[in-house]
Parts: structure tokens; C-alpha cells; sequence
């Protein structure tokens, strides 16, 4: 008896195992690559980046300091950005917080004319040439997004394409009378 | 041709495949040898995130190419092991070590070969002494003709 029940279940709880992350992997709620930002609950990163649509201008983070804000790491040479870029548009216009567009390793001549053709979610895109303010933020692939809270920490990060359901469960609940 | 030509001809052709074989790490080496070798036993003990199953070292992503830079610089500004390691797994968290340190989170992990060489001596264990005690049958009467 036990000599056929023991493979028996070994198999139903390995099956049942698979059966679930498969499952939470197809809906997006599971992501095998994903990596647990270590900045969670820290304060954010502070930059100051050129802008994209004049290098000559600077862009200081700390000028964000005292409201929620977003920040979104992307660039041109990113398939899952353009992606996103349609539910970014619309989050951007009633979320009631700042979108911040960190253009990475990219050319900004290509992202003014990729804003420019798609529709332009940020209220400042500022170009991380080298990559470095990315390193900062532990960006591993874009696009990422991050939500800073009013008192400068990260609230959440999220590794992917924005959907709205990702933003309905993991982000809209963390801005005040926004999403 | 002799099939003696013709292997010269392919290990020949070999060669020059190997020979054209692109450098991952395009950067200067040091000069100086100790912060040469720090330089490549650290790149070769953090991974890359993007492809996750290498390290920056072998790695010709983007970002692995960036976190090389990171590392150079500050072994050159005279950072040590640990201030490297520490500002990168502030950022990425301990995943980025191909040697993840023993905490109450990565216990298991550590643990984990231990209590599979007990688990199958156990088992081996179990088997062994439950055979022992069978009788021992010789001969098969049923086999013969």
C-alpha cells in the first residue's frame, strides 16, 4: 500500500506546485526574474540629469521632495516600454502625481521623437546617458517603475511592463485619493 | 587530399574561429597586477541581473558592462571588497553575490546539502537494515528446469 502511495503523493504535490506557478505566472502575478528591491522603504536615490529635450538643462530630483512621485525607466531600445506606453499615457493623465521619464542608455534626439510620436506621459524625461542613476535605483531591464512617497522613500517598484491591474493592486492603494 | 590535409586544413579553420573570439571586457586591464586579479575575482563572483545565470565577467549585457565600470572605478578610487560589495547589494540586494551570505533568509539555501546527505544516508540506512534482516535465498528453486 505505502509502496504506492508515497510516489503517488510525492507526484500530486509536485504537480500541484508546478499547476501554481505556472498559473500565477500566466496572470503576471509571479515573475520567475524578478528581483526584491533592497531600496524598498529607503529613501530614493537623489539625481540631477540633463533633460532630454535640452542637455543643457539640469533636472534635480530633490525638487520632488514633499509630494508623491513616479519614476519610470525606459528607453527607446525597449520593446515591453512601447509596450506599456498606452496604459502609461492614461495612468499619467489621472493618477494626480508626477511621472517622471528616466530615458536609459538611450539617444535623446530618438526619445523626443518617440515622445513626440506616441504621446509624451512625463512631466520631466531627463537622460541617464551612462547608466548610472539606474544603477542607483538597482534597474536590472526595462521598463521599471517606481513610486516615491511624500516623504521621499520608495514605496513600491515593479519590473515590466505597467499594466492597469498592476497598477490598480500595487500602486493606485498608495496614492492618497489618486489611481 | 590525405584525411591527414584535411584535419590540418579544419584545426586550422578551428584557429582562426578561436583567434577572432571578441573580448567581452573591452576596458584596459590595470596596470598594477593585485588590482588586476581584485578586479577579475570580483567580477567573476557577482552576477549579472539581466541574464542571471552569469556573472558580469562573462557577461556582454549593457548593464553588466556598466557594473564592471562601477567596480573598476572604485578600485581605482581605493575602495575595498566590501565597500563594493556592499554598494552593489545595496542596489540589487544579495542576489547580486554568486556567494550569498548566511542569514536567517538564505539558512536553507546553506542547509539545504547537509540535510540531503542525511536524508538519503537515512534512507540508504533504512534500506540496508531492512534487506539484512530477509533471509537469504541462495538458489531460486523455480527457476530450474
Amino acid at each position: 500500500m505505502w509502496r504506492y502511495f508515497t510516489p503517488a503523493a510525492a507526484f500530486l504535490v509536485l504537480g500541484g506546485l508546478f499547476a501554481y506557478a505556472l498559473v500565477r505566472i500566466q496572470n503576471g502575478t509571479m515573475d520567475p526574474r524578478e528581483i526584491k528591491s533592497p531600496l524598498i522603504g529607503k529613501p530614493a536615490p537623489t539625481f540631477v540629469l540633463p533633460t532630454v529635450t535640452d542637455k543643457q538643462v539640469a533636472f534635480d530630483s530633490t525638487s520632488l521632495r514633499g509630494k508623491p512621485y513616479i519614476i519610470n525607466v525606459w528607453g527607446t531600445w525597449c520593446p515591453s516600454c512601447r509596450e506599456e506606453h498606452p496604459a502609461l499615457l492614461a495612468l499619467s493623465r489621472r493618477a494626480g502625481v508626477p511621472f517622471i521619464g528616466i530615458d536609459w542608455k538611450d539617444d535623446s534626439a530618438l526619445a523626443q521623437q518617440y515622445l513626440g510620436q506616441l504621446g509624451n506621459p512625463y512631466t520631466e524625461t531627463v537622460a541617464d546617458d551612462d547608466g548610472r542613476v539606474a544603477i542607483d535605483f538597482g534597474v536590472y531591464g526595462a521598463p521599471e517603475t517606481f513610486l516615491i512617497g511624500a516623504d521621499g522613500r520608495v514605496l513600491v517598484k515593479h519590473a515590466g511592463a505597467m499594466t492597469e491591474a498592476v497598477w490598480a493592486e500595487k500602486f493606485a492603494p498608495l496614492i492618497k485619493g489618486g489611481g | 587530399m590525405t584525411p591527414r590535409t584535411i584535419a590540418r586544413a579544419l584545426a586550422l579553420a578551428l584557429l582562426c574561429v578561436t583567434l577572432q573570439a571578441p573580448a567581452i571586457d573591452t576596458q584596459a586591464a590595470f596596470t598594477d597586477l593585485t588590482l588586476q586579479t581584485r578586479y577579475e575575482h570580483l567580477t567573476n563572483e557577482l552576477r549579472c541581473l539581466v541574464c542571471q545565470n552569469q556573472t558580469i565577467a562573462d557577461s556582454n549585457a549593457s548593464l553588466a558592462g556598466d557594473l564592471r565600470r562601477e567596480v573598476r572605478e572604485m578600485i581605482a578610487r581605493g575602495d575595498s571588497d566590501e565597500q563594493i560589495k556592499t554598494f552593489l547589494t545595496a542596489r540589487y540586494g544579495d542576489f547580486v553575490l554568486y556567494d550569498p551570505p548566511l542569514t536567517a533568509r538564505t539558512f536553507l539555501l546553506w542547509a539545504a546539502p547537509v540535510l540531503l546527505v542525511l536524508l538519503t544516508v537515512g534512507i540508504v540506512a533504512r534500506t540496508v537494515l531492512r534487506r539484512s534482516r530477509e533471509p537469504i535465498e541462495d538458489e531460486e528453486p523455480e527457476d530450474k528446469a
